[in-house]
């Protein structure tokens, strides 16, 4: 119907559609994410020093509390044990960014800018968690830097650590996609950050990451040891070469770590990129 | 006659129990504008959603540049140019790198995105505020930027959904130029506004939205003959000189004057505008008549609405029916 297309000469490029065009487009959102990081740095900065807080307040306050079964009394065996914790709750924390930002998206009617172009449906999204990824892997980095500062080592191979890197990174961007549905789910960027962060708690200390989970009531043991969290953490630990040496888990999610926390990370990526695109296609900001 | 550019045909949308479009019927030819004028909450902006495929309608059909709405939205999306009522820009990224996005989101190639976001911001007058962030941008520069974007792929139907609402007179007026060039270009327009004056300058058609229905459709002077010409109003110090006032201000008018004792205010109807109005000033003055307040009023949007549907528009009414379609709105799940 060439008639309505006007007078004026006719700019509009053909789309591609398909993968191709997914890619292209998450590019091009995850680009736009990550200049906005470079000029709104307060928010890597304080990502980066919460964790770097935890650690601190872990180690040097609650540390010497807190023994670790069969590494008797060794004052640097906590340390060890933590960062596994530390690192992994870090990750998962990117949630909350993810959720402040595309709620922010929403209210200020740039999911309405985006949503009348052509171009991939999924790709807000995706672009929102390739760049949060980003943010992650910077944020372990400095936290990596630090725990090496206070005395934390990996005993393993090169391989068996960037494996671990990744475990942790699959987690943390398993947890945007979570985040995404709660920032598409909710009416303000404030509530976003606080519907991002309240659940990260109990779900957090319900495992491994700052307690043996055989300290725990029977019950509790249960919930732990099936938390996709405390898998990762296992796993973290087993490729770190960070595990208690006389602390055998015997439990079927801990003898599997790494299959675990892989097998739960793709699960979720798959459910919850599924929820948050059928969410945002129908989204009224 | 010219191909139809826009057409909707009995459009309807709930929001729970707020019907916000309850069979809305539009067509505009193409190289037109078409000003869709109401208050808040009439279903302006819902129909601008709607035809922009940013909301599913419970029933009824759209067209627009020929592409059906519903059954192929992502080639309409690649045929249409929107701009909210807030400027949707990311206000931490540059002038230059919004419209870049922009234009790669149309699929454009990353350098012709930038050959086009640097001609735009020539165009809008931005082209020194291009690597500024957006937040350091005036609300008047916001909202061109805004407009801008719309207008990467030089789309030939375009969605301006009040697109002047909190400007000031100035950065109304350059927009409004800017409008108008479009339109020459051949741009087809569906324009919502609140603004009669707006709508009256550039729409050649206007249909008023009210309650999510078309009330009345027509050209400016169509609608205007409908509600009345201009006004003069006098407001004088003292109740004892209501009555000097109506005699002097009596060959003035163009029909019935009325006097509110009440508040000691005269209305008459009169043409001939300001020139007018100096001439009554003289005479009030002439015979010594002390004003406390004196002015020429043109139709408003309350007006239209008061002479087509009996109810004025701006009202507290209006504004809980439109919070409640909003909360309504923001509660809704998947549809």
């Amino acid at each position: 119907m060439s008639a309505t297309t006007g007078a004026i000469g006719s700019a509009i490029p053909q789309q591609r559609g398909g993968v191709l065009q997914t890619l292209r487009d998450s590019r091009v959102v995850a680009k736009r994410n990550l200049r906005r990081m470079t000029r709104i740095p307060e928010i890597v900065v304080f990502g980066m020093l919460q964790p770097v807080m935890f650690v601190l307040l872990f180690t040097y306050v609650m540390g010497g509390a807190i023994a670790v079964p069969g590494t008797s009394n060794d004052p640097n065996a906590y340390k060890q044990y933590l960062m596994a914790g530390i690192f992994a709750q870090t990750v998962t924390f990117a949630t909350a960014g993810a959720s402040a930002g595309i709620a922010e998206d929403m209210t200020k009617g740039l999911v309405d800018r985006f949503r009348s172009l052509p171009m991939a449906r999924s790709a807000v999204l995706v672009g929102r968690t390739m760049a949060d990824l980003v943010q992650t892997a910077l944020t372990l980095v400095v936290l990596a830097l630090v725990a090496f500062l206070i005395g934390w080592r990996v005993h393993k191979g090169l391989l068996d650590a960037l494996g671990g890197f990744l475990l942790l990174l699959l987690l943390g961007y398993a947890f945007s996609w979570i985040g995404a549905l709660i920032g598409l789910s909710v009416r303000s960027p404030e509530a976003a950050t606080s519907a991002g962060l309240v659940w990260l708690f109990p779900l957090t200390f319900l495992s491994n990451a700052f307690v043996p989970v055989s300290t725990m009531p029977g019950w509790l043991q249960a919930i732990a040891y099936w938390n996709p969290f405390s898998a990762t953490v296992q796993g973290v630990r087993q490729l770190f070469g960070n595990l208690p040496p006389g602390q055998h888990e015997t439990h079927w999610t801990m003898e599997h770590a790494v299959g675990v926390s892989v097998g739960w990370s793709l699960l979720i990526i798959v459910l919850f990129s599924w929820l948050s695109v059928r969410k945002y296609r129908s989204a009224v900001g | 006659m010219a191909a139809v550019a826009i057409s909707a045909e009995g459009l309807v949308k709930s929001f729970g129990d707020v019907r916000a479009l309850d069979g809305v019927d539009l067509d505009v030819p193409e190289g037109t504008v078409l000003g869709l004028l109401g208050p808040n909450g009439a279903g302006k902006t819902t129909t601008v959603r709607v035809l922009t495929t940013l909301l599913k309608p419970d029933a009824g059909r759209a067209v627009v540049a020929g592409v059906d709405v519903l059954k192929n939205p992502n080639q309409v999306r690649s045929l249409i140019g929107l701009s909210g009522q807030y400027a949707a820009v990311d206000e931490y990224l540059t002038g230059r790198e919004n419209l870049q996005m922009v234009g790669e989101l149309y699929q454009m190639s990353a350098r012709d995105a930038k050959a086009r976001a640097l001609e735009l911001l020539e165009w809008f007058n931005l082209s020194e505020a291009a690597n500024r962030t957006a937040k350091t941008y005036s609300g008047g520069m916001r909202r061109r930027l805004d407009l801008a974007a719309a207008l990467v792929v030089r789309p030939p139907v375009m969605f301006l959904d009040e697109p002047t609402t909190g400007l000031d007179p100035r950065n109304r007026m350059a927009l409004w130029e800017v409008i108008e060039t479009l339109v020459e270009q051949g741009t087809t327009l569906l324009l919502t506004t609140q603004y009669l004056e707006e709508a009256d300058r550039l729409a050649h058609d206007i249909a008023v939205v009210d309650h999510g229905r078309v009330i009345a459709r027509g050209t400016a002077d169509q609608l205007k003959a409908q509600i009345g010409g201009e006004r003069i109003e006098v407001v004088v110090q003292l109740p004892t000189d209501l009555e000097p006032a109506l005699a002097a201000l009596t060959p003035y008018a163009k029909g019935e004057p009325t006097v509110e004792p009440h508040t000691r205010r005269i209305t008459v109807p009169i043409s001939g505008g300001a020139r007018v109005l100096a001439d009554v000033i003289r005479e009030l003055d002439g015979r010594g008549i002390v004003l406390h307040d004196i002015g020429l009023r043109r139709p408003t949007l309350d007006d239209v609405f008061l002479s087509l549907t009996g109810h004025a528009t701006l009202g507290d009414d209006d504004e809980n029916a439109d919070q409640s379609a909003d909360a309504a709105r923001a509660g809704r799940k998947d549809s």
